[in-house]
């Protein structure tokens, strides 16, 4: 088949479950053009170059005009996920001053009593069960507690920033083809509300800090200045979708490749010291986010194809995960890898602020599965996906459990 | 593979970074043999960089810094004993306690040592110090701690660099006096040492360039008490830093005959030493600070690097080779790399920075604090200095490796058009002029740069 239809290939629905052979045909063909004019990356040392070019940007406003969606204004204000250095460097420091080193470097440590506490509340209420939806009974709720936790939002309130959230995945998903303003729209209002409730839950901690870190953002500024109302309306909308729409994808693709792979799953449960690798290796082998996009502002040279200024680029991670020029036996699930370089977090400037915590989130988690997963079986193989191509995994991950003796 | 390579016996000169890595691999790669690891320290391998950073911060004891090991080498430790000689023909390293070690192969990593000041009477003035060893970092952070009202480093290179910013974070005033036109400029060029300039008056450190010090002084009970400097003035101070750059630790190969020299040890891109006709050996190897290698990314120079980063890539090059014969031999090609850290910004540099003609500020700005420069020699990339943004590093290290053409293109996100299309000398001085040592020296010969150095100062 044409290359050139691979990305619709690649976000068509019917191809969620298995995009592996799609990523094969792409490293195959390199720097792929697509129908819509943009481009498809696939190699890992191609995506690795893009990541540090400092020519290519986050920033959607530098699209050129065919490809350009909302007017800029529309998409005021922008988490930093979408923005260039040094705005984009000024942004992540002062989000980072309540969250890791050198301000807090005990923040996450601080957090794992607190997650094991939720994950054995969540193991507990699954006991006698002998059908379980690991997504909707365990996956999905541990981040979303965590996250809730760490920003101090109301767990309770699950039910109306969820809705938000859907909103604004659906939003930054890719769809080549297709108009997106409407999508856009709704996202953006979405992330509007969810701005307007994390400020005004900000706002009730002035005074009367707490130890999350919407207080810090507001009692304890960056001596140099810290967020505007808006800057910290669109960064803390930022935190809680990106820390909990991700994890996940990797807790449940890890119970979904487990099970898969009944021999690992043993291993691993007498040897839990290889959980952190495991964790590893399915940020590569299955990786939450598959698809990031990025603009060249200048004409970009990859691979022997010249992509013009202003034209998207699409960077397929999970491809780069599987590249056999970079990983022996990449289509293995091996928890003992070692060289795993992975791209699951990203690389360069915009590498994964929340990584440190996701990767705590997933050791837990799957170690406090991993005894009531020998005797499981999965009811539906592949399971139903969620919509995202971006982020893609399981929406739905019913496994049989074995009656309780 | 012959079988006789994996046996040895293999002797290791120089219990340190390099030694530690060297030996650590040897085993990895299955050498089954003796393997002993001479060191004139009575320590096991320790870490240095943070002798200058944490340990005079107060942050962690000297004695905190050992070097974590991958994986126990099996080997005899020698420490504390000196080598002083080594027979090429008879195979044997000579120890100072009269013993001699009979090698199948052998590696040199004996390092460098802090270049002392010059005059021994002024040098052992209680209060002057130089810092290479925990032992000298220790008895620094105890002084540093004690309060002194000033400190006086000699030389602004990396280390004195760092030292004067430990002092000013820990509230302690202190001068530092270098021979040239300011810090880091033996490493960086002018561009980036007005930046660094430009920090150090900013922590308000007494910043004096363009003179030497001519006399450190004493009170009758032997303490330093201040120095005389070039330009008529004095400055009162009760400690001293000698921070002057390094010297190789070569006088014990001196009737060896292998080439070695005040610019280390020379040795191919396999690490095999070259002996004093330039004929390479084939059973002696050299890696660290105290080697002298040709690099192909920079015309095949001999470079003499005291990089952290370079120890250990060669010493794991040196081993694969020592017991590897023919084409599995692999070469050490690794692009040079270095940080320091110091006055709260943090300095990277990848390639070899002095090998250049010009350098532009690619991202970021000086006023920023954050920026990216990169060198050219000739129309290509030679290196980049991020300040601040070390996270870019990767992609200027491709630039070199892939000799792309210098300036780079522009377009940068946080490029500043005006800046980035203006390249500017990259104003490398002669390195004899200097106070400090560049960390990096070309060795060689290069027509249009006096480079050719080479004696030691003093
Ligand atoms: C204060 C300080 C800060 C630094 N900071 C940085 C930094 O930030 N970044 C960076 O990249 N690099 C830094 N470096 C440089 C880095 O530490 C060196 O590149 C590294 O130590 C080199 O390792 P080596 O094993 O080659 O040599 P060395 O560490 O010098 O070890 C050589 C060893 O051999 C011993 N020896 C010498 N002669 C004999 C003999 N005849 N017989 C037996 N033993 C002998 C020596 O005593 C020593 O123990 C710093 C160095 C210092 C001193
Ligand atoms: C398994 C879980 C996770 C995965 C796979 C993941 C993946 C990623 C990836 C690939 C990026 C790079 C985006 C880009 O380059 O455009 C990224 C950025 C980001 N992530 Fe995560 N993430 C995870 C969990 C988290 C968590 C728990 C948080 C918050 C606590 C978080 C917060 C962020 C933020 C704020 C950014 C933007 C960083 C920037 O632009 O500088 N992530 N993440």
């Amino acid at each position: 088949m044409a290359v050139d239809t691979l990305l619709e290939r690649i976000t068509d629905y019917a191809n969620r479950p298995d995009p592996y052979p799609l990523y094969a045909e792409l490293r195959e063909a390199g720097v792929a053009r697509q129908t819509d004019g943009s481009y498809l990356v696939g190699g890992y040392y191609d995506i690795v170059a893009l990541f540090h070019n400092p020519r290519l940007s986050s920033d959607r406003r530098n699209r050129a005009g065919a490809y350009s969606g909302l007017p800029a204004d529309e998409e005021e204000p922008r988490p930093f996920i979408r923005l260039d250095d040094p705005e984009h460097r000024r942004l992540r420091s002062l989000a980072t001053r309540p969250f890791g080193p050198p301000h807090s470097p005990g923040r996450i440590d601080a957090m794992r009593d607190e997650i094991t506490r939720i994950t054995d509340e969540l193991i507990e209420s699954l006991q006698g069960r002998t059908r379980v939806d690991v997504v909707d009974d365990f996956a999905y709720p541990l981040p979303v507690s965590v996250i809730c936790r760490l920003l101090g939002v109301p767990r309770e309130d699950e039910p109306t920033f969820r809705e938000w959230s859907n909103a604004i995945i659906d939003s930054s998903d890719i769809r080549p083809g297709e108009n997106l303003g409407t999508s856009q729209r709704a996202g953006n209002q979405a992330r509007a509300q969810m701005g307007r409730y994390l400020v005004d839950l900000a706002e009730q901690r002035r005074g009367h800090p707490g130890d999350d870190m919407l207080s810090a953002f507001v009692n304890d500024p960056d001596p140099t200045g810290g967020l505007t109302r808006e800057e910290l309306a669109a960064t803390a909308v930022l935190l809680l979708v990106a820390g909990h729409e991700t994890t996940v994808n990797l807790i449940t693709n890890g119970v979904l490749t487990l099970l898969r792979h009944p021999d690992q799953l043993e291993r691993l449960r007498r040897e839990p010291d290889l959980l952190p690798g495991a964790v590893e290796e399915l940020l590569r082998y299955e990786p939450p986010v598959h698809l990031l996009e990025r603009i060249p502002l200048t004409h970009v040279d990859v691979a022997g194809t010249t992509i013009p200024k202003g034209v998207p680029v699409v960077l397929v991670l999970a491809s780069g995960n599987r590249d056999p020029k970079r990983f022996r036996d990449p289509d293995r699930f091996d928890p003992t890898r070692r060289d795993n370089q992975h791209l699951g977090f990203g690389s360069g400037v915009h590498i994964c602020y929340g990584a440190p915590l996701a990767r705590v989130e997933a050791q837990i988690a799957l170690g406090a599965l991993l005894p009531h997963l020998t005797t499981a079986t999965l009811v539906e193989d592949p399971p139903p996906y969620r919509n995202s191509a971006v982020l893609r995994g399981p929406r739905h991950l019913p496994i049989e459990l074995a009656p309780s003796p | 593979m012959p079988g006789d390579l994996r046996e040895g016996p293999i002797v290791i000169v120089g219990a340190s970074l390099a030694g530690l890595r060297a030996a650590e691999k040897l085993r990895e790669e299955g050498f089954t043999g003796s393997l002993t690891v001479v060191g004139d320290e009575p320590h096991p391998p320790y870490d240095r960089p943070p002798l200058s950073k944490q340990v005079l911060l107060g942050m962690s004891a000297a004695d905190t810094t050992g070097l974590p090991m991958r994986r126990d080498p099996d080997a005899d430790w020698r420490l504390g004993v000196r080598a002083t000689g080594l027979d090429l023909v008879g195979r044997q390293v000579l120890l100072a306690d009269g013993e001699s070690l009979p090698y199948d192969r052998l590696l040199i990593a004996t390092g460098t040592r802090a270049r002392p000041w010059p005059q021994p009477e002024q040098a052992a003035l209680d209060g002057v110090f130089t810092l290479r060893t925990r032992e000298d970092a220790g008895c620094l952070a105890e002084r540093l701690a004690a309060g002194p009202r000033r400190v006086l480093v000699i030389g602004a290179g990396f280390t004195g660099s760092e030292i004067a910013s430990a002092c000013r974070e820990r509230g302690i005033e202190v001068t530092v006096a270098e021979r040239g036109t300011a810090p880091l400029v033996g490493a960086l060029g002018g561009t980036l040492a007005r930046l660094a300039a430009g920090l150090q008056r900013a922590h308000g450190v007494d910043l004096r360039c363009g003179v030497t010090v001519t006399a450190l002084c004493g009170n009758d009970g032997g303490r330093f008490t201040g120095a005389d400097l070039s330009d008529g003035s004095h400055i009162d101070a009760d400690v001293c830093v000698i921070a002057m750059g390094a010297v190789r630790n070569v006088e014990w190969l001196a009737d060896s005959g292998l080439a070695a020299g005040p610019h280390g040890v020379a040795c191919d891109a396999g690490c095999r030493a070259f002996d004093m006709y330039g004929i390479v050996t084939d059973d002696v190897f050299v890696a660290g600070d105290v080697s002298r290698f040709p690099h192909p990314l920079f015309d095949y120079q001999m470079l003499s690097l005291e990089h952290w980063g370079n120890a250990v890539a060669q010493a794991e090059v040196a081993a694969h080779n020592m017991i590897s014969s023919g084409p599995p031999r692999r070469p050490h090609l690794a692009v040079p790399v270095f940080w320091s850290s110091q006055f709260g910004v943090n300095i990277k540099s990848v390639g070899v920075p002095t090998y250049s003609d010009q350098v532009v500020i690619a991202q970021g700005s000086l006023s920023e604090r954050h920026l990216v420069a990169v060198y050219g020699y000739r129309g290509r990339i030679t290196a980049a200095v991020t300040v601040n943004m070390a996270k870019w590093l990767e992609y200027y290290q491709g630039l070199i490796e892939a000799a792309a053409p210098f300036p780079p293109a522009p377009g940068a996100a946080d490029g500043h058009p005006l800046v980035t299309e203006f390249a500017l000398p990259s104003d490398v001085p002669d390195p004899r002029g200097l106070s400090h040592g560049p960390t990096v020296a070309l060795t060689g010969h290069l027509p249009d740069r006096r480079l050719t150095v080479v004696r030691p100062a003093g």
